[in-house]
């Protein structure tokens, strides 16, 4: 079954398109690497897909239902991960939790939410308040609001941003749960070298346009890599 | 109903914990008073004319303050999006955030009636009815004040835009609330005051349900 089904997605900011004429299929259950380099339209794919953003032209069907039609039941299909944390910095971590919780419907209680803390590393944590945390603590949090809301099909926009490395493997070991239970994860990520160990498949932007669509273990090496050191956690 | 009450208990949280900056908009309120009195000088009779015009406009420079920064929380990690997404209603969002706008409005009312009261010996019995006044007054403030207050938190001139577009918008109210209030210290000898009250009930509601209607047309892409 095609998760998510993407033809001829186009998006402009003001002149410059930053999507042009991308489309692919993603199978359920699929692990899916998106990557290319700064400015290459990853986010801006990630932020369509979620309906965080519409796209100019094109269309795009999130288990067959239309993400500009269906919007409503898409985005109870769909999480997302983005750059911003979609987090309220004066709450504490489990109030941040609880105010999702309330909206999804789901179990707002302290042991509940302790529990999905205690998943990202954070249950000693949650009585402070969100502005006194780390970046790499955001990020974990921001994690853990993703993962509550227990969606299909979930959108990771650098997941392993800020993290440090006992965070990446928590990453690792997150994306192989989701993995377990057939949710289709898109992750947008500059760690080329740890998405062709851990991803079905992948996808290349270069300049707003898919230049690489297939198995993750055939992505091209990443330019410069080598040269530059990079280094991809533990 | 249910995202409702998770948007107003969210909203009402966030003003608690921002409550050092809600004291610091009453404190701008008190000192407009304070300056319309200076403009006026010592004429006490004069004072106690133009009592209701100031209150409401101290109230509303204030609120425009108070406005503005209930959606920062909103826009700075891009919170309101995250409940958009979640997806959390639209319209309940917005009701939320009025509603507790309303209130936070409603206090900052009569919390600078008794300043009024010092300033411009502008007192009344009616106690129960001027709390009523500001109410309403406040109600019609905040409904328009949410939604534009959404709409310019994305903008870098919000500070200047919010006022830009909301003055305009709320004169109505404001000259109703101005003459219903100013009808409670200065008597009602032709009970004129019930007509205004209606007035006043009339353009709340007239905002609320337009507000309720723009809102998501707003805040999506």
């Amino acid at each position: 079954m095609i998760a998510v089904a993407a033809v001829g997605i186009c998006r402009r900011y003001g002149r410059r398109w930053a999507l042009l004429d991308v489309s692919f299929d993603i199978p359920q259950g699929s692990l899916v690497m998106v990557t290319g380099r700064n400015g290459s339209g990853k986010s801006t794919l990630l932020r369509v897909l979620a309906t965080a953003i519409r796209a100019d032209r094109g269309t795009v069907r999130i288990h067959g239902l239309d993400v500009r039609t269906d919007r409503e039941s898409v985005r109870r299909k769909v999480a997302l991960l983005g750059h911003r944390t979609h987090l309220y910095e004066p709450l504490t971590a489990l109030e941040n939790l609880a105010v999702a919780a309330r909206f999804l419907g789901a179990d707002a209680g302290r042991r509940a939410l302790l529990a999905r803390l205690e998943e990202v590393g954070l249950a000693d944590r949650g009585d402070d308040a969100v502005q006194t945390f780390s970046a790499g603590m955001r990020q974990r949090l921001a994690l853990a609001r993703v993962l509550q809301q227990e969606a299909q099909v979930v959108l990771l926009d650098e997941p392993y941003g800020h993290l440090d490395p006992p965070g990446f493997l928590l990453v690792d070991g997150l994306l192989q749960r989701l993995r377990r239970q057939a949710t289709t994860v898109l992750m947008a990520t500059h760690l080329v070298l740890r998405g062709r160990k851990i991803c079905d498949l992948g996808l290349v932007l270069e300049a707003g346009r898919l230049v690489f669509a297939g198995g993750a273990a055939n992505l091209p090496e990443p330019a410069g890599a080598d040269a530059a050191g990079l280094a991809e956690g533990a | 109903m249910k995202d409702l009450l998770a948007a107003l208990r969210k909203d009402l949280l966030l003003q608690w914990r921002g409550r050092a900056q809600l004291v610091a908009i009453f404190a701008f309120g008190a000192a407009a008073l304070l300056l319309f009195s200076f403009a006026i000088g010592p004429d006490s009779a004069a004072l106690r004319q133009h009592a209701a015009g100031f209150l409401w406009l101290g109230l509303l420079l204030a609120s425009t303050l108070s406005l503005a920064e209930s959606f920062e929380r909103e826009v700075e990690e891009q919170a309101l999006e995250g409940l958009l997404l979640l997806p959390a209603s639209e319209r309940s969002l917005y009701y939320g955030k009025a509603l507790a706008n309303w209130l936070h409005l409603t206090l900052l009312g009569a919390a600078l009636v008794p300043i009024m009261v010092v300033l411009y010996d502008a007192g009344t019995l009616r106690l129960l009815s001027l709390l009523g006044v500001i109410a309403l007054g406040t109600a019609g403030l905040s409904a328009p004040g949410t939604l534009y207050a959404a709409m310019t938190s994305q903008t870098r001139a919000r500070q200047t835009l919010l006022p830009l577009l909301l003055f305009p918008l709320v004169v109505p109210v404001l000259l109703a609330a101005v003459k219903a209030t100013s009808l409670l210290i200065l008597g009602d000898p032709m009970a004129q005051f019930r007509p205004w009250i209606m007035l006043l009930s009339a353009f709340a509601v007239v905002h609320w349900s337009i507000g309720g209607l723009l809102f998501g047309r707003v805040v999506e892409d």
